[in-house]
């Protein structure tokens, strides 16, 4: 508001009027906010209708939610994906932050530019495409790193998406997948550090690791929860490695495996879109409210 | 087509801006719900089953879905009639137990539009929600005459009839048989067993004798309709519409299990699927035996381990010693459905009746033992004149067609998703399959339950 009015009393002379300042950014936003309404808050509002009630579109209160967490499918569902939130959130915060600080010590040289390039290559890949790039790294008869695998003790594509490894092999999936572009971004917020506050710490004597843990480390928290955020809202979706793996695996390693993948077979197998949707809403109740925990206890939107 | 189930998956797991967005991508599919004002009404199209009321006969082009085995039957029938507008669409053809067409069928009847007019399917058992779904068309109520039908194998269209009402043609017989290597077998000088105790007898004989032979494959999901349905096991006897008797621990079932767990240990039954990278570089050219159904010549012998002709031969599939009826399974045979939206019916049912029993496609063609009668014969006497198989193939082809065990039925869940996710995990981590039976029967009992299944365990 106040940017609009000194705009027009700073041009009042000028054959051009100087455009306001705010109107490119409210038509960023537009466009967004239609695509979040058409994609977003519409399925979501029909997802809500489909949750509370039944089949023949009278309101059901949570017999739908009820119907879903007696599935014998609903409880090892909620494990699994909850197993792999552990691994996904606990290595993207550890190696994402630790490989940007590398990133970052690197910068004088030449290397960095050359490393953010890689690590970003995978994200440039669309995200089933890269699932299916892991489908033959996984097959020991094929794999490039069939000699790894070997060494393993894993001779057959079958041994390797045992079930116990199905957290750790769609961790490192969605690791490859996504943390390149975290790390990007991790390396820009760490750019932001101003340098006088750096250089005041190599005054007093801290050394690599003291700069990172207290002064780099606790900058980059607000970086670092909205990454968590975004991340944990993610993972619980968990659906196209498990749903890739399925199919490549004819069905032996993955059917079923996540809470996605449950409310798809509920949607699509037993016809019963109403559980399918209680699901979903269940999903996003989770992934609101951890975010809400996460923002109000880091203090995300305090001005600094 | 697994781009398509991506797609649906990658905007689930996307990485967008907002935690909202993301959870609400899970609800994409809903979202071209929404867009198309469908109401809610689950199973959108009528079900009525004898109320077959056609759509408009609006006419225009015939949209034909078909794997891509059968895409040649497709194109087949463009080349010879260039006056029919035809879409020919590829898509899994379901195998596996992938579900696409009813994804896609329940996704139509809510936007009410879209349907395929004629469909193949690589599984049996679509009728089971094709028909509550009111996909499917009645065959036998006017649109294909009886003296066509007639022309059928005994009990071939069994899978595609509910309640006296035929909704699908059968396209091939799957009948197991013992497939084997003659050329190994007279070299060796080893008998063909006919019981399953000589069977495995050899199969001891062979892990001493010839290391790294193969006298059979477990590998794949359809292990249990070659070893446990020939075997008489009552793993999934349809007794019903809507119900099941499962009983995966009778003596038929451990009997089968023991052997299968015998020959597994010794290496002699390979636990790789017969389709994968690694069986065809390591046993594609060690089989001496190869019990499995009616389409592993044309498709696995000749076509994928390119076995040299003069090699490959078959025999009757072994039966327990005293069994006096002798059994065999069954692996597939797809089915073809006509859409109950056609609006031609006239043109869809042409193709339908073509596709499934003319000679220059099924009897000259196809890949599988086509099920079609007339059709069969034919395929036999090319199968002959081709010169690739060792001896005749037809008689215990055509003896086997006649002994598909019917205890085992075609339920809504499939048999083949259950078996790779309980059964399969457990095998390659070394457990024994007689061991692994229990679960296997605790995952058919829920997969049926949650289908809506009345299920008997005895």
């Amino acid at each position: 508001m106040s940017a609009a009015t000194t705009s027009r009393a700073g041009a009042p002379r000028t054959a051009r009027r100087a455009p306001w300042p705010g109107r490119a950014g409210h038509g960023f936003v537009a466009a967004y906010v239609l695509l979040l309404i058409a994609f977003g808050v519409v399925p979501t509002v029909y997802a809500l209708y489909f949750a509370f009630t039944s089949v023949d579109n009278r309101f059901s209160g949570l017999s739908n939610f009820a119907t879903a967490a007696r599935d014998f499918r609903y409880l090892p569902a909620v494990g699994h994906v909850a197993l792999y939130l552990v691994f996904w959130l606990a290595s993207l915060v550890v190696f994402v932050v630790a490989l940007a600080l590398l990133l970052h010590r690197l910068s004088a040289r030449g290397v960095s530019k050359a490393l953010r390039f890689l690590y970003y290559i995978p994200g440039a890949l669309a995200g089933a495409a890269s699932v299916m790039v892991w489908l033959f790294l996984l097959d020991p008869t094929v794999s490039p790193a069939s000699f790894l695998l070997r060494a393993l003790g894993y001779d057959t594509f079958g041994q390797v998406v045992a079930p116990g490894h199905l957290p750790i092999l769609f961790t490192l999936i969605a690791f490859w997948t996504g943390a390149g572009g975290w790390i990007v971004v991790m390396f820009g917020a760490l750019n932001n550090i101003p340098h006088d506050i750096i250089e005041a710490a190599r005054i007093d004597g801290a050394g690599a690791w003291q700069t990172a843990r207290r002064i780099q480390i606790p900058l980059l928290r607000k970086w670092i929860v909205y990454m968590t955020i975004l991340a944990f809202a993610g993972g619980t979706q968990l659906f196209v490695e498990p749903q890739l793996l399925a199919q490549a695996s004819v069905g032996v390693a993955g059917r079923d495996y996540s809470l996605n993948q449950l409310s798809y077979d509920f949607a699509f197998q037993n016809n019963d879109v109403n559980t399918a949707a209680a699901i979903s809403v269940e999903l996003l109740v989770i992934g609101l409210v951890v975010a809400a925990l996460f923002v109000a206890r880091s203090g995300f939107f305090d001005a600094d | 087509m697994k781009a398509k189930f991506s797609a649906v998956g990658a905007v689930a797991r996307g990485r967008g801006r907002r935690a909202g967005v993301l959870a609400a991508g899970s609800v994409l599919a809903l979202a071209a719900v929404a867009a198309c004002g469908g109401n809610g009404n689950s199973g959108g199209g009528s079900g009525a089953a004898n109320g077959f009321k056609p759509a408009a006969q609006t006419g225009g082009t015939l949209t034909v879905w078909v794997d891509s085995t059968r895409l040649a039957a497709a194109q087949l029938y463009q080349k010879q009639h260039p006056e029919v507008k035809m879409d020919i669409v590829t898509y899994d053809g379901d195998a596996n137990g992938s579900n696409y067409l009813q994804t896609k069928v329940s996704l139509f009847n809510r936007t009410r539009g879209g349907w395929p007019d004629v469909v193949f399917s690589s599984q049996n058992n679509e009728t089971s929600w094709a028909v509550p779904a009111g996909f499917t068309a009645p065959l036998n109520k006017g649109l294909i005459p009886q003296s066509t039908l007639a022309g059928w194998a005994t009990g071939a269209n069994d899978p595609c009839t509910v309640n006296g009402t035929l909704y699908c043609l059968r396209n091939d017989l799957s009948q197991t048989v013992l497939w084997y290597n003659q050329k190994l077998m007279k070299q060796w000088a080893y008998q063909v067993p006919t019981t399953w105790e000589q069977y495995q007898a050899l199969g001891q004989k062979v892990a001493t004798e010839h290391p790294g032979y193969l006298v059979g494959d477990a590998g794949d999901t359809f292990a249990p309709e070659i070893y446990l349905w020939a075997g008489k096991c009552g793993a999934n006897q349809i007794t019903g519409p809507k119900a099941v008797t499962v009983n995966t621990t009778s003596a038929n079932c451990t009997k089968m299990a023991t052997l299968l767990d015998t020959l597994i240990k010794n290496k002699t039954i390979s636990l790789s699927s017969v389709f994968s990278s690694d069986f065809d570089k390591n046993n594609a050219d060690k089989i001496l035996m190869l019990p499995g159904p009616a389409w592993y010549g044309g498709a696995l012998f000749q076509g994928t381990f390119k076995t040299p002709a003069g090699q490959v031969a078959v025999a009757p599939m072994p039966q327990w010693s005293g069994d006096t009826t002798p059994s065999v399974g069954n692996v597939g045979g797809g089915t073809w459905l006509l859409s109950a939206h056609s609006a031609d019916l006239k043109a869809a049912t042409a193709f339908l009746t073509w596709v499934t029993t003319a000679d220059d496609y099924q009897g000259k063609l196809a890949p599988g033992y086509p099920a079609f009668a007339a059709a069969a014969k034919t395929w036999l006497a090319g199968q002959a004149s081709s010169g690739y198989y060792a001896g005749d193939i037809a008689a215990p082809l055509q003896a086997a067609a006649n002994q598909v065990w019917s205890g085992w039925g075609y339920g809504q869940f499939s048999q083949e998703a259950i078996w790779a996710a309980t059964v399969s995990p457990g095998l390659n981590a070394g457990k024994s399959l007689v061991s692994l039976l229990p679960a296997w029967q605790s995952a058919i009992v829920n997969y049926a339950h949650s289908d809506g299944y009345q299920v008997s365990t005895s």
